[in-house]
């Protein structure tokens, strides 16, 4: 692939989102497109560290809540801008992730997992219990006053989701096609052989959380402003954790298009589920989706659409 | 007599309650040819992960080039100068072979430019006779491409030390001859290498000087013509 063309879509995604807050009215489709363009960025972030790396994160909900909590302590405490939340959730999960890889990256896979999964546990078993931020109850949150080009301030957060989820994408095209991606693949295909070999096999997993941790805080730290209540039970929902992993898997965990195709159609199936039948069906769509996708075509639907091109050409 | 670039002191590694190696001391010249052999679990592969850092000696030590290694992490190994095959391939399976050879030349090789790294890759196959199959992902390899394959990687992480672990298993007699002119050569430039073979024929005819290791103990050293009379090697072999 061409150097320049990764850039070209970027600019065009944005462009594309700015445009569609001049002419779309239906309020409903901003709320619906944040949610997208935030499994975009979730799911991504997921893949560096699962699908590039091959160590499975089980607690993106924790990732996830602790930018957005962080964010929240940051409205009350400060009433910090958005760009500020944003860099700051960022940042807090960043380092959660570099201590929990510290601790557990040593060990085998299983290991980091079953951690993973804990942590998500007990921070929000935390959170349920911190008064400052409501504890079970929840806190509202004041949207700002919108203010030009938008009409709306939840069409400013469509944009901003839609940004970050460029972003997102840009930082995982670059991992990809740089030493750090291949030492990565090399680390999923055979550790002991890539530690062998010369590649620093514990640094560059500390960076796949890093980085990976990051971007899920990133992600979160909109959700304040975006559900204006919030609370335990939906910024650590299930749905963070099961939606990350599947939609990498079902679009294809090799490449950084293969998250974003999964992302697009699993979230927008579920939109579209939630508005005709009912919310309760959506991780029960995942659920068969997936194993739909692991029985027929493991590698997802990049894979699939390259085997499918390579055999026409062969 | 040249200085020495590998030296094993006293090194004991044990996997729960056994002694997989005992004690064992070597030392390897620059530029030497050294034979490593002993029956089936003598801790021949044991004591290669130990000085490839692969696995940690619980006791003894590992100094290469004069710096003591044995705490230091194996991919530092590798890039001070130490490069090993596995004796089961561990070959990177979503990489094409070409691409396995430009991990180490990309994170292990001292003096290969980036832009260098496909040339040196494909120098190395044709070196090899795997240039036809540089595109092919090893899972279609036959059991002799993926070990030279193996072999390959190793070279490619541009070794003064190279530690070939039954390279030779399953190759005919044909391509052992094939092979041996390969890494005469490549001693001949310089490299220091450590060959771990069942094949006898092929290892009295590589090395300049052979130890025995049996049940985790050295029991033999010296040049092959010692090596074949020596009675503690027979009975190691053969049994009382
Ligand atoms: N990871 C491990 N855990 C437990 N035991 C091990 C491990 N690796 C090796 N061993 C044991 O240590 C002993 C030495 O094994 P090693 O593989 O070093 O022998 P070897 O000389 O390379 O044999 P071969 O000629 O069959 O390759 C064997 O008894 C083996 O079962
Ligand atoms: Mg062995």
């Amino acid at each position: 692939m061409k150097k320049g063309l990764p850039l070209l879509i970027a600019v065009g995604v944005l462009l594309a989102a700015l445009v569609a807050t001049r002419l779309v009215g239906n309020r409903y489709l901003y709320f619906a497109g944040y949610v997208i363009f935030q499994y975009v960025v979730l799911a991504t972030a997921w893949n560096i560290l699962g699908g590039y790396t091959g160590y499975v994160n089980f607690g993106t909900a924790g990732f996830f809540a602790l930018g957005a909590y962080t964010a929240t302590v940051l409205i009350l405490a400060f009433k910090a801008p958005l760009p500020v939340q944003i860099v700051a959730g960022g940042l807090v999960s960043a380092v959660l992730g570099l201590g929990i890889g510290y601790l557990t990256l040593r060990l085998r896979g299983v290991f980091f997992s079953i951690a993973t999964l804990a942590l998500a546990l007990v921070l929000q078993t935390f959170v349920m219990n911190w008064e400052y931020v409501g504890g079970a109850k929840g806190v509202s949150i004041i949207r700002p006053a919108a203010f030009p080009p938008f009409a709306s301030y939840v069409e400013f957060l469509f944009f901003v989701m839609a940004a970050l989820a460029v972003v997102s994408a840009m930082a995982a095209w670059w991992i990809e096609n740089s030493w750090v991606g291949r030492g990565l693949a090399a680390i999923r295909d055979n550790e002991e052989a890539a530690e062998c070999m010369g590649v620093p096999t514990l640094r560059l997993k500390l960076l796949a959380t890093v980085v990976s941790g990051c971007f899920m805080g990133v992600a979160g730290a909109p959700f304040p402003y975006y559900v204006t209540l919030v609370e335990p039970v939906s910024a650590f929902s299930l749905d963070y954790a099961v939606n990350s992993l599947a939609m990498p898997m079902i679009g294809g965990t090799t490449t950084w298009i293969g998250p974003i195709v999964g992302a697009i159609l699993l979230s927008t199936a579920q939109q579209v589920a939630t508005v005709t039948i009912s919310s309760e069906l959506n991780l029960l769509i995942v659920g068969i989706v997936l194993v739909a996708f692991v029985l027929l075509a493991p590698q997802g639907i990049v894979g699939l659409v390259q085997r499918l091109a390579g055999r026409r050409r062969a | 007599m040249a200085a020495s670039l590998l030296e094993v002191r006293d090194v004991t590694k044990r996997f729960g309650g056994f002694r997989a190696l005992n004690g064992v001391s070597l030392d390897v010249r620059e530029g030497e040819r050294f034979g490593l052999i002993g029956p089936n679990g003598s801790g021949k592969t044991t004591l290669i992960n130990c000085i490839s850092g692969a696995l940690r000696n619980e006791s003894g030590r590992i100094s290469f080039r004069g710096c003591d290694v044995t705490r230091l992490p194996a991919h530092q190994r590798t890039r001070l100068g130490i490069a090993r095959s596995f004796q089961i391939p561990k070959p990177f399976t979503s990489m094409t072979v070409l691409e396995n050879l430009c991990i180490p030349l990309e994170y292990a090789a001292r003096d290969v430019a980036r832009a260098d790294v496909v040339d040196e890759a494909m120098a190395i196959l044709r070196r090899m006779s795997l240039e036809d199959k540089a595109s092919l992902l090893p899972g279609r390899l036959t059991q002799v491409d993926m070990r030279r394959l193996e072999l390959a990687r190793a070279m490619a992480a541009k070794p003064r030390l190279l530690i070939s672990d039954e390279a030779m298993a399953g190759l005919s007699s044909a391509e052992v001859d094939a092979l041996l002119p390969i890494l005469f050569a490549l001693n001949e430039q310089g490299i220091t290498i450590i060959m771990i073979e069942h094949i006898m024929r092929a290892v009295m005819r590589f090395s300049e000087r052979i130890a025995v290791l049996d049940a985790g103990e050295k029991i033999a050293e010296g040049p092959p013509d010692e090596i074949v009379k020596n009675k503690d090697v027979e009975r190691a072999y053969l049994g009382e």
